[in-house]
């Protein structure tokens, strides 16, 4: 049997240890789909493979023993889930009967957000969906996740972009009873940033993180909800040789510098990849060209308005399989 | 008198109204909710007519029109006391009959509970004139239950429907001004007849029920974040604070500020001594309070059922479920 493996990688198969079967991934941009597509994948897992499905740990579904003779077919009953994928996020994928046409930018992956989870400071699925709208389809192994608040339950700091959603936390100190139930849990959970003196609350910006966790302790609304910003973290990883958590690059920024740094990202890549490699991961690139260059290629053309904040230099760190450890 | 008012004319006679009032009613805050995305009902200073809400109840009550959250009572100086003194347009506020009830209970603690009336209170109530709005009940109202469903207290009614505004003026100093852009018609309040949850408080409630056990749920379950009292319209508990300005601390203010017996520190005493430190102590104190305390001294139930404990609270505490179990307790006492 002759099969083109590279094609089947980037039609978001594998080749997996079991000679001729193979096993499709399921992209759900921002973990989030309707039962009539979870139909569908469960279908096609009983028809064309074991009846079973993995759930990815970024928050995909992989179908796995699928007969490689079977993937043209298989590609054909997606069609419904490219549709799906289209009208979420914008993607015009041309054809859709042919599978998926790329595999290496990985599913944009969001905690719960704002459609649940009472923490979240934004719609973190419509962010997902909107991010895999601009990178996807696309070659470039880049790893995004969204999450809702700056407690990361997506774990975003493992990604090469996290972004945490904040808000700017706004003090009316006509509504203030002086309970100190905002202050005391800012100390307890987050950073501190807020101080009681003579009877109002003062919040310190710079150690805030824009959890928006004083305004949901507020009994009386003296916090209200102020515009929406997000912070973002790269380079995150795991891997073989350099783990790390992603470091803090911008704080403060708006919806639409997030949409448009992840953009920029993909010429920076273009720019410095190392074509004689069969994939650099967008985290060596930038330990080669350095933090600078990185920083000034994302931010080219962005309009980072007036709160925003951006890192310095960065040392990511992190810690080397060989010489960190003391066993 | 009655009347029917087209929107239009409606918007008109409100842009009168404004020339001569601060004009209080339930609005929506876009985006002012505790969660993103969502909205905050309530009351607040309107400037046009189309800005109220009359579907929905709102998360706060209109107490704090009458009885600021933080009030400045006077400045002082080394020699000097200052009290604020700006002269202020007379008060409308659009509400439903439970919360223009509530200032029944508001007016007998500020002004009835002692020998002095509440000056601070006072010359900011007397400046209000109410317009009562229809209702259709919401969840966790309880206002048939307490007869505060229905008030004879307003000067107008204001019922919108479909093009047309279809009023009651009672206020004979209103009646020019509704006769000028309504045509007469006969209008009579709409009030709640039957609320969806019901509860009956207790004719008799022993003081056997302050040892039962049943509070000990509520130590468990309240967080003691004070949501219950802030919202409640007639909650009026409030501390004293005299504020030293930094940078020169002879000078300063001396404020009065909403205080909660369900958070910490509420009737603290030197040392960090305090009558009830669980919180389900303090709910006792709360409740009871409501159903049957106030009453005894005035007369009428304190609670108007707005509800809006049960609907603010964090834990889902209900207020018609701690009736429901002092009545079943005191029910099993009559036994005995
Ligand atoms: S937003 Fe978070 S970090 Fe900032 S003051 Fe509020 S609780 Fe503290
Ligand atoms: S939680 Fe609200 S009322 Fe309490 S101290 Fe903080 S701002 Fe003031
Ligand atoms: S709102 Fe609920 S949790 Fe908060 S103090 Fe009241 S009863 Fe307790």
């Amino acid at each position: 049997m002759s099969v083109d493996t590279k094609k089947l990688v980037k039609n978001a198969y594998r080749v997996t240890k079991e000679r001729y079967l193979t096993a499709l991934r399921v992209r759900v941009p921002g973990g989030h789909l309707d039962t009539k597509q979870m139909t569908l994948i469960s279908r096609i897992a009983d028809r064309y493979g074991r009846g079973e499905v993995h759930i990815t740990t970024r928050q995909g579904f992989e179908i796995p023993g699928i007969p490689m003779s079977r993937m043209e077919e298989v590609n054909r009953e997606i069609t419904p889930l490219l549709d799906a994928l289209q009208k979420t996020t914008g993607i015009d994928l041309k054809v859709t009967f042919e599978g998926y046409p790329a595999a290496g930018t990985r599913n944009v992956s969001a905690c719960i957000g704002n459609r649940v989870c009472p923490f979240a400071n934004y719609d973190t699925t419509r962010l997902a969906q909107d991010i895999e709208g601009i990178i996807y389809p696309n070659d470039f192994h880049v790893k995004i996740a969204v999450s809702g608040c700056p407690n990361d339950c997506i774990k975003a700091h493992m990604q090469d972009v996290g972004i945490l959603g904040q808000v700017e936390p706004l003090y009316d100190s006509k509504r203030c009873i002086g309970c100190k139930a905002c202050v005391d849990n800012c100390r307890k959970r987050v950073t501190g940033a807020l101080k009681f003196h003579n009877f109002t609350v003062q919040r310190d910006h710079e150690k805030c993180t824009g959890c928006g966790e004083c305004i949901l302790k507020c009994p009386t609304a003296a916090w209200t909800r102020g515009e929406k910003y997000y912070s973002v973290v790269i380079m995150g990883r795991t891997g073989k040789k350099n783990p790390r958590l992603a470091a803090p690059f911008l704080r403060w920024v708006a919806r639409d510098v997030v949409l448009k740094i992840c953009e920029n990202l993909y010429s920076y890549i273009d720019k410095h990849i190392d074509r004689s490699l069969p994939k650099e991961h967008v985290g060596n690139i930038v330990d080669r060209t350095g933090y600078p260059v990185f920083r000034d290629e994302v931010l080219q053309n962005v309009d980072l308005g007036e709160r925003a904040m951006v890192a310095k230099h960065i040392n990511f760190g992190g810690y080397e399989y060989h010489s960190n450890a003391s066993f | 008198m009655g009347y029917k008012i087209y929107r239009e004319k409606f918007a008109d006679l409100f842009h009168e109204l404004r020339a001569s009032y601060e004009i209080y009613a339930p609005v929506t805050k876009k985006d002012k909710g505790m969660y993103s995305d969502t909205d905050l009902i309530t009351y607040d200073k309107v400037e046009s007519f189309t800005e109220i809400v009359f579907d929905k109840k709102t998360f706060f009550s209109p107490k704090e029109i009458v009885f600021p959250i933080r009030q400045t009572l006077f400045y002082f100086t080394e020699d000097s006391v200052l009290e604020p003194t700006k002269l202020e347009k007379d008060i409308v506020i659009f509400a439903r009959a439970c919360d223009i009830n509530s200032f029944r209970s508001l007016d007998a603690i500020f002004l009835q509970n002692g020998p002095y009336e509440d000056p601070y209170y006072k010359k900011l109530r007397q400046r209000v004139k109410f317009i009562l709005l229809p209702c259709d009940g919401f969840e966790n109202c309880y206002c048939a239950c307490l007869g505060t469903n229905i008030t004879d207290n307003y000067s107008a009614y204001v019922d919108v429907r479909d093009d047309a505004v279809y009023c009651k003026v009672k206020d004979a100093y209103w009646k020019g001004l509704w006769s000028k852009y309504g045509e007469e018609s006969e209008v009579e309040p709409r009030y709640v007849s039957k609320n969806e949850n019901t509860f009956e408080i207790p004719q008799k409630i022993n003081n056997s029920i302050f040892e039962h056990q049943m509070w000990s749920e509520y130590t468990n379950r309240c967080t003691g974040c004070g949501r219950c009292t802030v919202v409640c319209p007639t909650c009026t508990c409030f501390t004293v604070h005299d504020i030293r300005y930094d940078d020169n601390s002879k000078y300063g203010e001396r404020r009065r500020v909403w205080a909660s017996c369900q958070i910490d520190g509420f009737t603290e005493m030197a040392g960090g001594h305090g009558y009830r430190h669980k919180q389900g102590e303090r709910t006792r104190f709360r409740v009871l309070h409501k159903i049957s305390d106030f009453k005894k001294r005035f007369g009428f139930q304190m609670c108007v059922g707005c509800g809006r404990c049960e609907d603010a609270c964090q834990e889902y505490i209900s207020l018609k479920n701690c009736i429901h179990k002092i009545s079943e307790i005191m029910a099993e006492e009559e036994k005995v």
